[in-house]
């Protein structure tokens, strides 16, 4: 099997070598340049560190933030933080994950769009939210969010043509 | 020359202020009447996007200035006009959203929504680093601790514990290196003082945690964001760069020698990392699971060495504590509690945003004069406070002023700050489920109480919302709790069955409802509801049969339509899309 290229992985492990406590800072920063920790990334993480490749894949399984597999183009986060569970959070994610034909935790096969669900995004006031890559999205209500879902469907339609 | 204050904080971002702010921009770029600044959220987070004119010493706020409403305030300003409708706060009389501000009192929270977060010397004109030159120039390491114990303050964070005895055991603790924590994680969902005050200080933090470590005796300090928060961080960055270079941190503080250096680590997402043990393991790199107490972080933290820990809101107060003086601080509040505290509110409330409040307010002002209600005129049932650890305060308690013993006495917490409002459309039974669903979730997995018995009680009241529930689970849900309490090493599992407690003292008539009549008050849990169209209502026009997913909405067009129960799924998409009020739910 081919290697995939790791530079990326040493130019991270470079940055902080000598410094202790920064496992979770380099995981953070490794997984930012694919979205997602590959199982070569983790074990030249293990030997350039010296920590057993089995005490990294503890920390990564025990932080919601890591992930081990690709992530779509468009994360849709959808919060269910109390405001928004009491603002119908649970119906977003429906209308979501129907408008999508996944269920939260998956990837469309175009891989364009992964759904998840957070605790809470603390933007409570405008609950119920769901946040798109880096973009809140608030007072939503089922019909809204489909909306909004179906925005970014024609955007990326229109890219491919 | 104009002023024009831009509320730019995430909640103001999500609501439409970059939009905002850009057609300013566009408008007025070059023009030299009008200034543009940005700031954080004023706390009105209902209202926004919001931006403040300030003319002749005077401030003029507008609510809901999305940016189609830009150009027609610009022209209207331009002739020297203002637009009444739009002013939600007027420097010359009273407006209706007045009480929103009127009974509170913003010591942690002044600049918030005033200044330029991203900008030192607006901080710096403010009074910052005031109160870090008179500790560092006038006053030993004693007299600071003997100030913030004369203030009263105690931990905001959620358990209450005495600043200053913090400090004082940090301070005595033997040994030469030792460190600050700030901690960020604000796991509690519905809560957001601490995202909002990062975002909208982050320098008047900085100058707390600073004074701490003077007071302890810390070289160096970590913030310990979440990652959900990008904009705390990025702004928090910025503000210590901007710090370091004007002397107020790093190396040689102000001339006095003095070196306190500070980093930031993000979180990376568990809600186990705010309590004190556990956030130190994760700074050291590892899993965060938390350790038996004593010793406690005070003497062996951050690598076994003497640690500090607080929160945002604890340090934020500081700076006004030092300007101001301890006796400034106390006046406020009750006689356990003193000062103010932040609140989030949000859920079911008219007015969702920031406040801070003096320690002793009744709830009930907090949802009537502050908050201004609840939506569409409901009544309030209950409020949720202190998140997954905290419990649900019914309404005939909400003459209860807030004091850390008193909102104790109720079963509930005054916690980190979130306070959730619930209405009749809310289920207690599901809200209980939702926290335990949480607990279950964010469990470390290290005490077999916590790990297994939160589960155990989830299931039960899954099964109690699914119309499943059997006379025997309340007392099994009692018993469980109360081993998990005993049988928990931290506050996440000794709390884990707050929701839970209270809302079975409290609203034990709806867990009865589910379990024997096999209904559900609120109209929530979908096993115990049906969805029905109202002959009467519906005018035929198609569109719940097209919204429906599953096909169970059905009808000719300008006939009345029909719901079939037996491929019903109780989504509720078909209630959300009718235009005529035409579905119900029984």
């Amino acid at each position: 099997m081919e290697q995939p290229d790791l530079s990326y992985v040493d130019e991270v492990l470079n940055r902080y070598k000598g410094h202790k406590g920064t496992l979770i800072t380099v995981l953070q920063q490794v997984q930012a340049h694919k979205g997602y920790l590959e199982k070569e990334a983790l074990e030249r993480v293990a030997r350039s560190m010296g920590v057993p490749t089995a005490r990294i894949y503890g920390v990564v399984t025990f932080y919601a933030q890591f992930r081990l597999t690709p992530v779509g183009k468009h994360l849709i986060r959808v919060c269910h933080g109390t405001a928004c569970h009491v603002q119908n959070a649970d119906g977003l994610t429906e209308a979501v994950e129907g408008e999508l034909g996944l269920k939260t935790g998956e990837t469309t096969p175009d891989m364009l769009f992964t759904v998840e669900s957070v605790a809470c995004l603390g933007c409570c006031s405008l609950a119920p939210v769901i946040m798109v890559g880096e973009k809140v999205y608030g007072k939503l209500s089922t019909d809204k969010v489909r909306k909004v879902i179906k925005e970014y469907q024609k955007m990326e339609k229109e890219v491919v043509q | 020359m104009k002023t024009l204050r831009v509320g730019y904080n995430s909640c103001g971002i999500a609501a439409g202020a970059e939009e905002t702010l850009n057609k300013l921009h566009a408008l007025l770029d070059g023009n030299s009447n009008f200034e543009i600044k940005k700031t954080g959220c004023n706390g009105m987070c209902y209202l926004e996007p919001i931006v403040d004119v300030i003319e002749n010493g005077k401030i003029y706020t507008y609510g809901g200035l999305t940016s189609d409403k830009v150009e027609k305030f610009i022209e209207s300003l331009e002739k020297g006009k203002h637009i009444d409708d739009w002013i939600i706060l007027h420097p010359d009389h009273s407006t209706a959203q007045l009480s929103y501000q009127e009974k509170q009192v913003k010591l942690a929270t002044k600049n918030i929504g005033v200044i330029d977060p991203e900008n030192i010397d607006d901080y710096i004109a403010a009074a910052g680093y005031q109160a870090l030159e008179k500790v560092l120039k006038t006053m030993n390491r004693q007299q600071v601790i003997d100030q913030v114990r004369a203030s009263g303050l105690r931990g905001r964070g959620g358990a209450g514990f005495s600043c200053g005895m913090k400090w004082q055991f940090a301070k005595d603790a033997p040994g030469e290196e030792k460190y600050m924590i700030c901690n960020g994680d604000e796991g509690d969902p519905g809560a957001f003082m601490d995202r909002s005050t990062l975002e909208g200080d982050p320098h008047g933090v900085i100058e707390g945690m600073t004074i701490g470590a003077y007071a302890v005796g810390a070289q160096v300090g970590f913030f310990y964001v979440r990652a959900e928060y990008p904009l705390a961080v990025k702004r928090l960055r910025l503000a210590i760069k901007q710090a370091e270079a004007k002397g107020y941190s790093g190396k040689n503080i102000l001339g006095t020698g003095f070196n306190f250096s500070l980093h930031v680590i993000e979180g990376a997402g568990a809600f186990v990392c705010g309590e004190e043990t556990a956030l130190i393991a994760s700074i050291e790199g590892k899993r965060g699971m938390p350790r038996t107490r004593p010793p406690f972080p005070a003497t062996h933290g951050i690598w076994g060495k003497p640690t500090n820990n607080n929160n945002v809101e604890t340090y934020a107060n500081i700076p006004y504590i030092i300007r101001e003086g301890g006796a400034a601080f106390s006046k406020y509040g009750t006689d356990m509690s003193k000062g103010t505290k932040v609140f989030a509110l949000a859920g079911k409330i008219k007015r969702g945003g920031m406040i801070e409040v003096p320690m002793g307010i009744t709830i009930n002002e907090i949802v009537n004069d502050i908050g201004g209600g609840i939506i569409n005129d409901g009544k309030c049932k209950a409020v949720q406070m202190g998140g997954p650890s905290g419990g649900c305060i019914p309404a005939h308690l909400h003459d209860t002023p807030i004091d850390y013993e008193k909102i104790m006495a109720t079963g509930a917490i005054v916690g980190s700050g979130g306070m959730v409002f619930m209405d009749q459309g809310t289920c207690m039974v599901d809200i209980a489920r939702y926290f335990l669903s949480f607990t279950v979730e964010e469990s470390c997995g290290k005490c077999t109480f916590c790990r297994v018995g939160t589960k155990r009680m989830l299931e039960i009241l899954e099964r109690i919302t699914a119309g499943e529930g059997t006379e025997e689970d309340i007392p099994l849900l009692q018993k469980l709790c109360d081993s998990i309490i005993k049988g928990s090493l931290c506050g996440l599992g000794q709390t884990a069955p707050n929701p839970v407690l209270t809302t079975l003292r409290y609203f034990r008539d709806e867990y009865e409802a589910h379990i024997r009549e096999k209904k559900c008050p609120a109209k929530k849990c979908k096993a115990l509801i049906t969805y029905r169209v109202v002959a009467d209502k519906c005018t035929g026009c198609t569109l719940c049969a097209r919204t429906c997913p599953v096909g169970a909405a059905s009808g000719e067009r300008k006939q009345v339509h029909q719901i079939d129960d037996l491929k019903c799924t109780r989504c509720g998409f078909c209630k959300d899309a009718c235009k005529f009020d035409a579905i119900v739910v029984e």
